[in-house]
């Protein structure tokens, strides 16, 4: 254990109503392993519910999981409901049954990087540690 | 053989009446050549142990088929589960499947649908119309069943808390094409049991949500006959990422805790038991999908008898659904996935299914193209009319491979409905997380195994090219919403509104007695009061899970 540069902490979240959380609890049990402090919501949250648990719980980044198809928009919802509370400084990444065409449109919203079904697990484990490292270098 | 042996009693009892009632397709099945297939092939001897583990089709355990001719007689029905964006939409979808060859259709709703909420509900945003047709109230079923026979085609619907509300409106829809509610065929998902460790559309808690269950099987028992009131689902379990045996354990534990609560209710057995049916995924690796499906008909009939004493035959027989593994679609090379969707709805062919869905190769990606799914029904009819294992009963039975793993499942399977039992039932394991814990458990080894590279998928962690992702996909119009929420408006200026409010406090008196709710649910779907209208009254009785 690092004991002066703390674990990052995550939240993994399901906006919207889509009941498949297979993915989401494998990414937030695969992040703890690899040594991040995870809080999961469960499923069917709204976007202001989100926001609300990630400054409750000071998380240094977020995870969105969607596979229903409604990611265009709820992913940009959590966006403006960090807003609205004054911490969209929070990096949010997300994943899920997302075609290609909205990848562009979901980075131009501010989801700093898209998971597409069939991304090598260490991919996603390097790019929360990135997003979380450019928000606060304090931590592992 | 002996007049008087067992094989003779069936063919002159099960196999003659059967004939009687439904010939076969074809007076006789020969291969290229002229050479006739046989019916049904046995082993050499006919001991206690053949009879006591196997038997013949058509008869108990039913490890065999739950037919005496099974394909021969009838195909599998195919049916392909589509919905999406608008009532009328959908409508053309399921026209153009049955002038296509289905032969039944299945109805894939929205998620507010699936959760109770209007279009226009906060809750809804997003989810309109996505994964599913948005069914609001009785107009919008009006329109998706528009031109659609009820009283010939057969209908499933993948609906669970509010079930008893879809199904009002089916009832209400038939009623109105002139089609009595005792000639409508078909199944409704009402299985709510797995909504709260794997699917997630749960409204109410678990004991409102079982008497809404009971009630739709005491209704169902004397005015639909022949509609399937739930379909225990262990698709969306093993979908979560459980076992084969877990797949089979928690559903047919979910099976006895739905019988035990009918039961208790005072419902007779024999009269609901024939109408409950099944639902399983069929994963990729062949040989144990095929010894699952036997092994889990054998359980439920053992369990019918010795748990519950049922006597009927078809108080035994598992019938079931099944649907192609869905997390096994890989993004990329999609057309892989038409391969593994082929594998996969063999095994549910040899393991005896009674319909079949099988995916498209687009749906790692999004909602399937129409060709998609043309080529996903394709795969279903080559394997009907081509591959030659509709000819025959249970070709694989016999094998020492496929028994040994039969008699492992249901053992292993058992062992686990044991442990539930012993642990209070489903809805205790279910509060207490167990259930839920060894989904999820084996969810991550699984992944982690293909993390490593242990387990290969090919174009995932093996075999890689580069590719180009520009498959043409499924969009939904994201104008649906605003459809969905100005035809909502309208309806409610232009219904009478006292009598919608009438029905929907009917309703939400009969909700505090013990009264069955059917047919206040009609009542009020029938006066249109909306899908979230109705439910919000049962949440306001039931409460909330979670």
């Amino acid at each position: 254990m690092n004991t002066t540069h703390p674990p990052y902490r995550i939240l993994i979240a399901k906006p919207g109503l889509d009941g498949h959380d297979r993915g989401a609890k494998f990414i937030a049990r695969a992040l703890r392993d690899d040594g991040f402090e995870v809080v999961y919501t469960g499923i069917r949250r709204t976007p202001e519910e989100i926001a609300a648990a990630a400054i409750q719980e000071d998380v240094a980044a977020i995870g969105l999981s969607s596979l229903s198809g409604a990611h265009m928009r709820l992913f940009p919802a959590v966006i403006e409901a960090l807003k609205q509370a004054g911490c969209d400084d929070i990096p949010v990444l997300g994943g899920g049954v997302i075609p290609d065409d909205d990848i562009v449109g979901l980075k131009k919203a501010g989801i700093v990087q898209v998971f597409t079904p069939g991304t090598p697990l260490q991919d996603i484990l390097d790019a929360f540690r990135n997003a979380c490292r450019n928000n606060n270098p304090k931590g592992y | 053989m002996k007049k008087n042996d067992p094989f003779s009693k069936w063919q002159e009892n099960e196999l003659a009446k059967s004939l009687a009632r439904f010939p076969e397709r074809k007076e006789k099945f020969t291969n290229h050549g002229g050479k006739e297939i046989t019916r049904l092939a046995l082993p050499g001897e006919i001991d206690e142990a053949y009879l006591e583990n196997s038997g013949f089709p058509g008869n108990f355990p039913f490890t065999r088929g739950v037919q005496p001719t099974m394909y021969r007689g009838r195909l599998w029905t195919m049916r392909q589960y589509a919905g999406f964006s608008s009532a009328a939409e959908s409508n053309r979808r399921y026209r153009y499947l049955l002038e296509q060859g289905t032969t039944g259709l299945s109805v894939a709703f929205d998620l507010p649908t699936q959760i109770g909420y209007d279009s226009d509900d906060p809750m809804s945003m997003g989810e309109v119309g996505k994964v599913g047709v948005a069914i609001d109230s009785l107009r919008d079923m009006e329109v998706l069943f528009d031109h659609i026979p009820m009283d010939s085609v057969s209908t499933s619907m993948t609906i669970n808390s509010p079930a008893i509300v879809l199904l009002a409106m089916y009832v209400a829809v038939a009623e109105k094409q002139g089609v009595p509610a005792e000639k409508l065929r078909g199944t409704i998902q009402n299985d709510i049991l797995k909504e709260y460790v794997a699917r997630g559309t749960y409204i109410f808690p678990p004991a409102p949500s079982l008497r809404l269950i009971t009630n739709i099987f005491q209704w169902c028992g004397t005015h639909t006959p022949v509609f399937n009131t739930i379909s225990i689902s262990g698709y969306h379990i093993r979908e979560a990422g459980s076992t084969a045996v877990q797949e089979v354990a928690f559903t047919l534990a979910n099976g006895i805790t739905y019988v035990q609560t009918a039961l208790d209710a005072g419902l007779e057995l024999d009269v609901f038991a024939r109408r409950l049916a099944f639902f399983f995924n069929a994963s990729s690796d062949l040989l144990e999908e095929v010894a699952k499906f036997r092994a889990a008909r054998r359980l439920w009939a053992r369990i019918m008898k010795e748990r519950f004493k049922a006597t009927k035959p078809s108080s035994f027989m598992l019938r079931f659904h099944t649907q192609t593994a869905g997390n096994t679609l890989t993004a990329q090379q999609i057309d892989n996935n038409i391969v593994r969707v082929t594998i996969q709805a063999l095994a549910a062919v040899l393991g005896g299914t009674q319909s079949l869905h099988t995916n498209s190769r687009d749906e790692a990606l999004s909602l399937p193209t129409e060709e998609s799914v043309r080529t996903a029904l394709r795969t279903q009819q080559i394997l009907a009319h081509e591959s030659g294992v509709a000819s025959t009963v249970d070709p694989l039975a016999g094998s020492y491979f496929i028994e040994n793993l039969t008699d492992s499942i249901e053992k292993e399977a058992l062992e686990l409905i044991e442990k539930i039992d012993k642990a209070g039932g489903v809805v205790a394991a279910i509060e207490e997380g167990f259930i839920q814990r060894q989904i999820e458990n084996a969810a991550y080894e699984y992944q982690k195994e293909i993390e490593s590279g242990e387990r290969l998928i090919v174009g995932v962690n093996s075999f890689q090219v580069d590719e180009e992702k520009s498959a043409s996909t499924l969009k939904v119009d994201p104008e649906i919403e605003n459809v969905q929420v100005g035809n909502l408006s309208q309806l409610k200026e232009t219904r009478d509104n006292n009598k919608v409010r009438e029905s929907l406090n009917e309703l939400d008196r009969a909700a505090r007695s013990e009264t069955n709710l059917f047919p206040y649910v009609l009542n009020a779907v029938k006066e249109y009061a909306t899908l979230g209208e109705i439910c919000n009254i049962l949440r306001g009785v039931f409460g909330e899970y979670r």
